[in-house]
């Protein structure tokens, strides 16, 4: 009984300010912390607010390509971090790769505009800052997050289901693709779900690669709040939740059915 | 089969064996796990590497396989040097000790996989993979998912996939390791009767010594990542060559003895820890004062009430331990310089009148041709 009660208090701790939060969604008053009765006009405003919708639809555009961009040499990393043991330098890479866990965001921010910068000066390219960097700096920082879900992963798996793929005719390639591959499968899809959730809700790395032109969605709530929270931030807010939630759930029941199919 | 006294070309110095080892050596590091190792395996045998775990057997498997690369030396198979040859080139194919199969594929879909990489036409590798399926009874079980079957069913379906490319060579890596008893015994005898209807050369790789007498054709014996002796079960057992194979296979009564000198062309042997000489066949004639080791096994020795007959081996003690096993008993003697012997009696009828217990005083007896001298 005191457990349960326990369990109920932790949980309430958790989700009591997202549940107000969205309750204030349907808030028919202009005042965020005056009940006014309830109302959907908030989310029918934010359908007719041009900079919200194209601060979303950058967001998820960049966040789509900077996970799978994450994803595709996070696992590269972690293949040969994991399969390939000898090799000179190895600790130090095994260090490095995960540096960026630890990271302050602020430097990693600062970092990344000072590379830009340089660039732009020596070749031109990327031109200022735009979607291309706000992509390249959210791959290189959640690449470790994948590296670390996926090697994981590699690391439990039998390794003689690759040899005896081999053994029974497939050349190395064909073995990572038959075999390795859909047997990590479950961790490629975790490590693109955190690093797209990572680059989505990410604020300090974006504040210092995004330009005039490119503003992602938490940086444009982010402003907007400075002048006062408005019941359509709310409005906004409570449909990423949900997005996210639903992402969630379904990665959970994928995963959860690729586990049930591998141990029985 | 072990007993079958026809199939032996080891014994034929014209044959031309199908896999040679030519002092092989790998090291990983500073450590040696396989030491100058020269091996010549003949086609249609079952052939064990048998040793403790450590000794080198499952690197000189895998190196076979193309696994493992030798720091020295060279693998032949039917003639054809393979020592750099990578292990989707090689025509062995091995049944893994996890047996490996792929949880992300049905049991055809396991089998298949060999041959497709082979890319034949459709309909062969479905014709394939039916027969050799069938071959393992386990054609009812061909969409199922691994984890689907019982241990004994993977095992079936692993050694299908192995077989299903006909390979000159298949490699079993402690095939029945994974299974209980009663099963693991069953499935031995199975394991040859179908390695006697396909004709693939068997090498397996074991810990278990009743396996590898059950099911070998020869055995070779490993430790410290040498071969200490190859040979039939019943040559490694009857006849071990040296201390370490005597006291590895099977129960052993060793005595430390010096060679005393010769009598009716058998050699006497004198033992600080028995009260009399030794009479004991031996084809060598070894010098007076030679240190030498005598084993007999526990089952070659009598024990009785009664002094044993003229011209047999024989010492005296007390009976200091039974052990029980139901078909067998093994008694402990312990003789009057301390030194203990195993004796083991057959229990032929439910209850013996004249049955030995603790503290007893009984002899001991053996022929003189069931005792070894071991030089080595």
């Amino acid at each position: 009984m005191i457990l349960r009660g326990l369990l109920i208090l932790a949980y309430a701790f958790l989700y009591i300010p997202i549940a107000v939060m969205i309750v204030f969604s349907f808030n028919a008053s202009k005042l965020v912390t005056v009940w006014g009765g309830f109302s959907t006009k908030w989310y029918g405003e934010l359908l007719h607010d041009e900079k919200v919708l194209d601060a979303a639809w950058l967001s998820l555009k960049v966040a789509l390509a900077s996970a799978t961009l994450a994803t595709v040499l996070g696992t590269l990393a972690a293949v040969v971090l994991v399969r390939f043991t000898r090799f000179f330098g190895r600790t130090l890479f095994t260090g490095m790769v995960t540096a960026p866990l630890v990271m302050p965001e602020v430097i990693t921010g600062l970092s990344l505009l000072l590379l830009f910068v340089a660039m732009e000066a020596a070749f031109g390219w990327p031109a200022g800052r735009s979607v291309t960097t706000i992509v390249l700096a959210h791959a290189t920082f959640s690449l470790a997050f994948v590296t670390v879900v996926v090697r994981s992963r590699l690391a439990t798996m039998d390794r003689s289901l690759e040899e005896a793929a081999m053994d029974l005719g497939a050349r190395p390639l064909k073995v990572f693709l038959t075999i390795t591959l859909p047997l990590i499968a479950p961790s490629l899809l975790a490590g693109w779900l955190l690093a797209f959730t990572l680059s989505i809700d990410d604020v300090v790395i974006s504040a210092f690669v995004s330009g005039p032109g490119a503003t992602p969605l938490p940086i444009v709530i982010f402003s907007k709040v400075r002048l006062g929270v408005s019941p359509e931030i709310n409005a906004l807010a409570t449909i990423v939740v949900a997005v996210v939630a639903v992402a969630m759930v379904v990665a959970g029941r994928v995963a959860l059915r690729k586990d049930e199919a591998r141990t029985g | 089969m072990a007993s079958q006294p026809a199939f032996a070309p080891w014994t034929d110095p014209q044959a031309k064996p199908l896999i040679r080892f030519e002092a092989v050596s790998k090291r990983f590091g500073d450590f040696t796990a396989v030491d100058r190792v020269s091996l010549s395996i003949h086609k249609g045998e079952i052939f064990s590497l048998l040793g403790a775990s450590g000794c080198g057997k499952t690197t000189l498997l895998r190196m076979l396989a193309g696994f493992e690369t030798p720091s020295e030396g060279r693998i032949f198979i039917d003639g054809i040097d393979i020592t750099n040859v990578p292990p989707y080139e090689r025509p062995v194919n091995m049944m893994f000790q996890s047996y490996a199969l792929f949880p992300h594929m049905t049991v055809e879909g396991n089998i298949a996989f060999g041959l497709k990489q082979d890319r034949l036409p459709k309909d062969v590798i479905a014709e394939r993979t039916r027969a050799v399926l069938d071959l393992v009874q386990m054609g009812k079980f061909a969409n199922r998912k691994p984890h689907q079957l019982s241990g004994g069913q993977r095992q079936r379906v692993a050694l299908a996939r192995a077989l299903a490319k006909e390979p000159k060579v298949l490699l079993l890596d402690e095939p029945l390791g994974a299974l209980d008893k009663k099963l693991r015994e069953a499935t031995q005898l199975e394991l040859v009767n179908i390695q006697d209807r396909v004709g693939v050369t068997f090498v397996m790789v074991t810990h278990d010594q009743e396996e590898a007498m059950t099911m070998s054709s020869r055995i070779g014996v490993m430790n410290a990542g040498g071969i200490q002796q190859v040979g039939t079960p019943i040559d490694i057992y009857e006849y071990p060559e040296s201390r370490f194979v005597a006291d590895f296979i099977g129960a052993a009564n060793m005595f430390e003895a010096r060679v005393a000198g010769d009598r009716d062309g058998r050699l006497v042997v004198h033992c600080p820890e028995l009260a009399h000489d030794l009479t004991i066949d031996h084809a060598a004639p070894l010098a007076a004062g030679t240190p030498v080791t005598v084993m007999v096994r526990p089952e070659k020795v009598a024990i009785t009430r009664d002094m044993p007959a003229e011209g047999l081996n024989w010492a005296e003690g007390v009976v200091s331990d039974i052990a029980y096993l139901g078909d067998v008993s093994i008694f402990h003697v312990r003789l009057a310089s301390g030194h203990k012997i195993e004796a083991l009696q057959t229990n032929r009828r439910h209850t013996d009148e004249q049955k030995l217990t603790w503290d007893d005083k009984v002899y001991l007896g053996w022929h003189p041709a069931n005792a070894l001298v071991l030089t080595k």
